[in-house]
């Protein structure tokens, strides 16, 4: 089971190199720009020993971060790596997001690739972070060894410092910083064992959280270059339809609109600020040409979904003979599972700016995949890649969405920006929430049926699990990484690799296309393989007569994924009975699921009324991702990815009507709000593993704990998303 | 031009007077902590005091702030502000940061009102701040830690 790998996005590039995970930690340590300093280039210059570390004369030590920072913590816990090995002390480390560069800053899980993703950033840069501060460490003992003139091995460091304990003498970093960028870079150097770790798993503090208080933190939203005008889009009215004319003397009317142009993906329109811009698009009389568009209906698409559960479909994994067992077992169950479409909707709406320069252009954004990013803006420019440079900001929140590879939001700008050449300014393109909502790439619409059968001992001797929905992959730069014999790991990933321990495993894929444009969400195909499994598992148990943990447990052989369901149910003290409330009916349920190399079980505790409405009290939690660098952040992470997931569970649908996406705004597609939170109480497992991402795991198990919770609680199996309480009303 | 007083200062605004607040603080004055994330009112991202109530700037026209007095998150000052902000760092609450100017804003105005409030009355006071992070239970601890710092 070690050797399943979950493919979300840390597959590869058609035309790059196919890194395994075997391969993948191999160091590869780029030197900077600045590293090769010459000596005698003046005090005031830092040391900068490779891509990642910058050292200062005022002993600051700057660690350069090639992901992301969207929320997850990638901004302080990648610098720990670099504390670690270096020696330094918490408050003297500076943070700066990396330049895209994806020879020097690719993300090492996805070749040859710069990006955040698939819960990658921890993993790829565990031994990559750690070695750079090494690195550093042994060329400021070499420095001052030759500076005292003793042997390196009589020297240690101490927070930032090299310390000749015999003679006493010490220098800090910095001071040894213009010496240290003379030596030569050692070509091999030794890492702290585990054991020895003084930082890591003991929790710095975010980087982030004061500048997140106050106002400060800059997002793409918030850039203000001179002269910057701001542009709003009008998209087509279906996916896929295509402008027939558009009568722009209204909207041209409007104070402050300085242009109106049409671009390949709409109508933008360009003002001095956004009110004005979105003024003048409201203005805009558009007539769309709808006959090449996908004129969706959500209905009609289910129905043809649940006719496709009824035919053969590409296989994706067959063990054993699962037909024949099923035909033959004692007790048979089947069930079917529906997932609506879900946009990942962060809370700062898509914007970048862009601005156009002699030299190529500049861009400005929350950018999660730079190097795609790069490509399709030199493309629309006929520029060079390496002529895009890009600031990366802070995102507000992304959960994928920024991670296109078609870089749709950048495109945008980066088209209007050229269409607009003559008026010299930077553009920033801003999304409204209704754009969001309506923006496409969403979470596909998936559909689901399972049968299996148990055996006259109530053992499980087949399951046949068929899935139907579009491929997130086919027709992207990842196809060639992702999509094998017409199979879309991120479809199937979580069911065709299950967990229990089952003879006869069969499961098919169906991947229609449509013209609704899909993508990753926070843990990809896991969000509908983990409900679907973790509920069927529970309803097997319940048929078998057995106790839905032990159940499980026999049938899982994946240490890792044991140990997780125990250390849940044992905190969660599952077997013993819930303190009764008046008036509601209480259950609590257990689901575990293994993604992107982690382990989570969640054990959910709900109460239920007479009218079906329910509260989720309680959420036990635990995780083995490997060391924990930052515990309290690993926390946060499976906090956020339960709320995330629920909810998913309790509210979130898109639905298409005649293509036209029916909802627009947080009142008709709503998200979870403070009072249904629970309270959540998670649980590490120790470990001395390589860390393996957190971004992402926490999401899977919650829903389907909560749906057998629900079916603890009441008897009834909820098997669609978002749940309809309806159902559970008391007789 | 529309004179409104933003933290303490004067400013005399060039804007029609159906802007709303938020894009006048954001575009006209560049006080961009104060954040975009719906325009209707239903995530709380943009909320800033008015008069010392908490409004939701993108949907109060301007013309309805005409010599009134906003604070926003940069200008945010006082015990509660302060112990909230404390608290906020404390327990490391934000994840991508971008609601939390409004939910501390929305945080201060029932501190403001009620130094021990309970589980039920934050959520009451929160409920229009949505976090898609979902760092809520933080924020409900932060909010307890921010009080009992108040109460000394």
């Amino acid at each position: 089971m070690d050797k399943i790998i979950n493919p979300s996005r840390r597959a590869f590039l058609k035309t790059g190199t196919t890194l395994g995970v075997g391969l993948t930690l191999a160091f590869y340590l780029p030197v900077g720009g600045a590293a090769r300093m010459k000596a005698g280039q003046g005090t005031d210059k830092p040391f900068a020993p490779n891509a990642f570390i910058r050292i200062a004369p005022d002993d600051t030590v700057t660690v350069i971060v090639k992901h992301l920072e969207m929320g997850q913590g990638v901004n302080t816990g990648l610098p720990t790596l670099v504390a670690e090995e270096l020696d330094v002390p918490w408050e003297k480390i500076r943070v700066e997001t990396a330049p895209a560069d994806a020879k020097l800053y690719n993300n090492l899980l996805w070749g040859p690739m710069q990006g955040t993703g698939g819960s990658t950033a921890m993993a790829n840069s565990f031994e990559q972070l750690r070695r750079a501060g090494a690195t550093a460490r042994a060329m400021l003992i070499a420095a001052a060894a030759d500076n005292w003139k003793v042997d390196t091995n009589t020297l240690v460091t101490l927070d930032g410092m090299v310390l000749h304990r015999p003679s006493g003498r010490k220098a800090s970093y910095g001071q040894l910083a213009e010496k240290a960028a003379t030596m030569p870079q050692p070509a091999e150097v030794a890492l702290k064992s585990p054991q020895d770790f003084k930082y890591i798993g003991k929790q710095f503090k975010r980087t982030d959280s004061k500048a997140k208080s106050n106002g400060s933190a800059q997002f793409a939203s918030d850039v203000r270059l001179p002269g910057q005008l701001t542009a709003l889009l009008a998209r087509p009215s279906v996916f896929g339809a295509r402008l027939r004319r558009v009568q722009t003397e209204r909207a041209k009317a409007v104070p402050g609109v300085r242009a109106v142009v049409e671009v390949p993906q709409g109508v933008a329109v360009i003002a001095t600020d956004f009110w004005s811009a979105k003024k003048g698009r409201d203005a805009l009389q558009i007539e769309w040409d709808e006959s090449g568009g996908a004129r969706v209906s959500t209905t009609e698409q289910r129905d043809q979904y649940l006719a496709l559960l009824n035919q053969p479909g590409k296989v994706a994994r067959s063990e054993g003979d699962a037909a024949q067992a099923l035909a033959q077992a004692a007790k048979k169950l089947e069930a079917t599972f529906e997932f609506p479409y879900l946009a990942h909707a962060p809370m700062e709406p898509l914007s970048c700016v862009v601005q156009l320069k002699d030299s190529g252009c500049e861009i400005w954004a929350g950018s999660q995949s730079q190097t795609s990013d790069q490509a399709t803006a030199a493309q629309i420019l006929g520029i060079k890649p390496e002529q895009v440079k890009i600031h990366t900001l802070l995102a507000g929140g992304s959960f994928g969405r920024r991670a296109n590879p078609a870089s749709d939001y950048i495109a945008e700008a980066v088209s209007v920006a050229k269409a607009t050449r003559d008026l010299s300014a930077p553009i920033h393109l801003m999304w409204t929430r209704e754009d969001d909502i309506r923006g496409g790439y969403y979470r596909p619409m998936f559909v689901h049926a399972i049968s299996a059968g148990l055996d006259a001992q109530g053992n499980p001797v087949a399951w046949n699990q068929r899935l139907v929905g579009q491929s997130i992959a086919a027709g992207t730069a990842f196809e060639g990484g992702l999509v094998k014999d017409g199979i879309d790991m991120t479809s199937v990933e979580g069911a065709s690799n299950l967990a229990y321990a089952i003879p006869n495993l069969h499961v098919e894929l169906h991947s229609p296309k449509l013209g609704v444009p899909v993508l990753w969400w926070r843990s990809v195909g896991h969000t509908h393989t983990a409900f679907s499994t973790e509920i069927f598992i529970d309803e097997l148990a319940a048929a078998a007569g057995k106790d839905p943990y032990a159940f499980r447990r026999t049938l899982i052989q994946h240490p890792r994924l044991n140990g997780v369901l125990e250390l849940a149910a044992t905190k969660a003290g599952w077997g013993t009975p819930l303190a009764p409330k008046s008036g509601v009916r209480r259950g609590r349920g257990i689901a575990v699921h293994e993604s992107f190399n982690s382990f989570v079980a969640e054990v959910a505790e709900v109460s239920v009324k007479p009218d079906g409405s329910f509260s989720v009290d309680r959420v036990i939690c635990a995780v083995d991702c490997g060391i924990a660098v930052n515990p309290d952040q690993v926390r946060a992470q499976m906090e956020g990815g339960i709320g995330f997931g629920l909810s998913a569970a309790l509210h979130s649908a898109i639905t298409l009507k005649a293509g036209r996406v029916e909802q627009s705004n947080f009142h008709d597609y709503p998200l979870l709000r403070i009072s249904e939170m629970p309270r959540v109480e998670v649980h590490i497992v120790p470990s001395q593993a390589a860390p393996t991402g957190v971004g992402e795991p926490g999401v899977p198990p919650l829903a389907p704990a909560v749906a057998n919770a629900l079916f603890a609680a009441t008897g009834k199996r909820l098997r669609k998303l978002p749940f309809e309480t309806s159902e559970l009303r008391s007789a | 031009m529309i004179p409104i007083i933003v933290n303490g200062t004067p400013r005399s605004v060039d804007a029609t007077p159906d802007t709303p607040l938020l894009w006048v603080l954001r575009d006209n004055l560049g006080l961009t902590g104060t954040k975009f994330g719906c325009g209707m009112a239903q995530c709380g991202a943009c909320t800033v005091h008015l008069n010392g109530a908490p409004v939701r700037a993108c949907m109060t026209p301007v013309s309805a702030a005409a010599g009134q007095k906003i604070t926003t998150i940069e200008g945010a000052q006082g015990k509660a502000v302060k112990a909230l902000q404390d608290a906020w760092v404390k327990l490391d609450v934000p994840q991508c940061g971008y609601c939390q100017s409004g939910q501390i804003m929305s945080a201060a105005a029932l501190l403001a009102g009620n130094p021990q409030p309970t589980d039920a009355d934050i959520d009451t006071a929160l409920d229009g701040n949505l976090c898609r992070c979902a760092t809520y239970q933080r924020i409900r601890a932060a909010v307890h830690q921010a009080a009992r710092t108040m109460r000394g």
